[in-house]
């Protein structure tokens, strides 16, 4: 079934780098993947990796200094890059594509009642009236689990997983076709975030919605990506179907990565890390950007960029190795 | 009978809830937030017991009892079995901390960030008298820098704290405290911060540490994974009470405590088959204040099994059910 939907969102050849006083550091680079309608694509990778920079470029907000240099995003076949700031904020952004934010505890703003922040766009935007903008975000909140009445109430007076559900709840208000969740769950408790994650499923089933979640966390991936990306400095190094890359991990970084996750119900002898840091992005290193930390280093990783290749059906990897 | 390195024996840290002007003037009663509210465990040495539970179930406080940032309310804390509840003065204190260090949870904000990294390192020998020399000072730090992997150390001492990873940051934090060669440890979420790679290095370099220098840690965390990679005890707390005390893998593979098993089923796990599956979360409703304590067991308004009239009535005492594993429910083994 899936395999017949239609992409909802496809990047090709995506370039976004920050312009800084010590160089231009190559953040997103040279990124191309597609989501499919109903899909949940996670997107992992240690933190500098880009991960959260693509959500944003993808918004079409990239974080000045940043700046798209070159390729494609389209939404629902409609291309981004390019359009003027104006035509994206009325036309794309919130309404094709919207944001779920990292930490809860700082995405609303205290002064106003929530209620207000959520319906501010469905006012100035969509020209609603008061009345049917504040019917339409109890509508929401109530699908997110929440009481509708608060509305009325103050961010403060919510606890961070009733925050976040807020969260949820603005970023589906406009009924995007794609979502991007930006580490929702890093913030909150154990529990909470295991309730989060399965409003997630929940909204993923009864709305068919399309998703891209971001997080360093790979086991809170597993609970809900069907496809997932592996980025390294600035690149997908892996991608495919989430079973495939979790059993059966092609790149030697994909494979450490998961190495290192301690197990709760297995003894773990030894767990691996790997050895050094993610590399400076404004000179990333030659080759294949992974060679000085990869245990596996040959030659030609030095001198020659690999590029993604078929492993498996629906799994690519980008390794000499293979 | 082996000594405790660490024994706590019905600690209590209760906060003083700030009245307002007029609350004062009508003499309403001081609230008081229940932060840690009797709890009493042991520690023994080279063992790693790990404190697990949501924020603000009063893990971090416990620490901070331990390493004497605060003063209990009410209980005692021995360490190799002297009493060290009330030393106060200075001296007493600083011979403590000589043997009681900690490592913090963000290793971006417990260093000074003017300090350079032989300073940070240097400043609890300064504190201690120990080294007397630059020289000799020098050393030690050269020693404790290699210990923890950060080589050659003769280009980290120059350093500050922001020139370093997050990884190599939490090294130093972990070498600043090791530097006075303890004995004990108290570890207040020291990989939480970190991405899983570095979480990985940092579990196996206190793991290294724990055989070659024969320390003790108390782990905090509200992480169940690594308590079970790294810790070999377990204490289960909630709002201020330990509810569930043993060895990791028999409170992990076998819990008695249906807050304990909320918290395991609330655990991700890296299996991709169950997508699709919504979690069964066996628990209800928030974390409630710890200014206004529940009646009976604390955890009853939350429970799915509590029953009227005994759960909301009487609170259950912390009992050893099994051989070395404890739990405070009064239904255990009947639900």
């Amino acid at each position: 079934m899936i395999g017949m939907a239609k992409n909802v969102l496809e990047v090709k050849n995506l370039k976004m780098y920050y312009f800084t006083n010590r160089g231009v550091v190559k953040a997103v680079d040279d990124i191309s993947f597609e989501l499919k309608k109903g899909e949940v694509l996670g997107l992992a990778g240690e933190s500098g990796c880009g991960k959260s920079s693509l959500g944003f470029t993808l918004m079409g907000m990239p974080t000045p200094p940043g700046k798209i240099v070159d390729g494609s995003i389209k939404i629902d076949g409609r291309e981004i890059v390019g359009l003027p700031e104006d035509v994206l904020r009325k036309e794309i952004r919130w309404q094709k594509i919207s944001m779920i934010f990292q930490g809860a505890m700082n995405a609303l703003n205290p002064v106003y009642t929530v209620g207000y922040q959520m319906i501010e766009p469905l006012i100035y935007h969509k020209g609603m009236e008061k009345d049917e903008a504040l019917e339409r975000a109890q509508k929401y909140l109530e699908l997110v689990g929440l009481d509708p009445e608060i509305v009325y109430r103050y961010p403060h007076e919510l606890s961070g997983g009733m925050k976040q559900r807020v969260i949820i709840a603005t970023a589906l208000l406009m009924n995007p076709s794609v979502v991007i969740a930006d580490e929702p769950t890093t913030a909150l408790d154990v529990i909470v975030q295991a309730q989060i994650i399965n409003l997630m499923k929940k909204l993923k089933k009864e709305l068919g919605l399309s998703m891209i979640f971001i997080t360093h966390d790979l086991s809170i991936l597993a609970e809900i990506s069907d496809r997932l990306a592996i980025m390294y400095a600035g690149k997908i190094v892996e991608i495919g179907d989430s079973e495939k890359i979790y059993y059966e991990p092609a790149h030697p970084y994909t494979q450490k990565l998961l190495a290192a996750i301690p197990r709760l119900h297995e003894d773990v002898e030894k767990l691996e890390f790997i050895p050094g840091q993610p590399p400076n992005l404004i000179s990333p290193p030659s080759g294949c950007r992974f060679h000085p930390r990869c245990p596996y280093v040959m030659g030609v990783c030095r001198e020659q960029e690999p590029e993604l290749k078929e492993v498996d059906k629906d799994h690519y990897a980008a390794c000499w190795l293979l | 009978m082996v000594e405790p390195i660490l024994k706590v024996e019905n600690l209590k840290k209760y906060f003083p809830v700030k009245r307002g002007f007029i609350d004062t003037l009508r003499g309403a009663p001081q609230k008081v937030v229940h932060a840690v509210d009797g709890i009493s465990f042991e520690i023994y040495k080279q063992q790693v017991f790990a404190l697990v539970g949501e924020s603000g179930c009063g893990k971090s406080t416990t620490g901070k009892l331990i390493v004497k940032l605060l003063e209990p309310t009410d209980g005692r804390i021995y360490l190799e079995g002297t009493d060290v509840t009330d030393i106060r003065t200075k001296e007493e204190v600083l011979a403590y901390r000589r043997k009681v260090q900690m490592i913090f949870q963000d290793p971006f904000s417990s260093m000074n960030p003017r300090f350079r990294i032989f300073d940070i390192l240097e400043e609890p020998l300064l504190i201690h008298g120990i080294g007397e020399t630059k020289a000799e000072r020098e050393e030690l730090i050269f020693k404790a820098l290699e210990m923890v992997k950060i080589t050659p150390p003769e280009d980290y001492v120059g350093r500050f704290p922001h020139m370093l990873s997050g990884g190599q940051r939490q090294r130093v934090a972990i070498a600043r405290a090791l530097i006075l060669n303890p004995t004990f440890i108290v570890a207040d979420e020291p990989v939480s911060m970190l991405d899983v790679s570095i979480r990985a290095e940092i579990l196996e370099l206190m793991k290294e540490l724990k055989e070659k220098m024969g320390v003790t840690y108390l782990y905090i965390t509200h992480d169940m994974s690594t308590a079970r990679y790294f810790a070999d005890w377990m204490a289960v707390m909630y709002l201020g009470r330990i509810v569930e005390m043993g060895p990791v893998k028999r409170v992990i593979d076998n819990p008695l405590h249906p807050y304990t098993r909320a918290l395991l089923a609330a655990v991700p796990e890296p299996e991709p088959e169950r997508r699709n599956i919504i979690k069964e979360l066996p628990i209800k409703g928030e974390v409630p204040s710890a200014v206004d304590i529940p009646p009976g067991c604390r955890f009853h308004p939350r429970c799915i099994y509590a029953q009227k009239g005994l759960c909301d009535a009487q609170q259950p005492k912390l009992i050893e059910y099994e051989h070395n594993h404890w739990a405070e429910c009064h239904l255990v083994g009947k639900y």
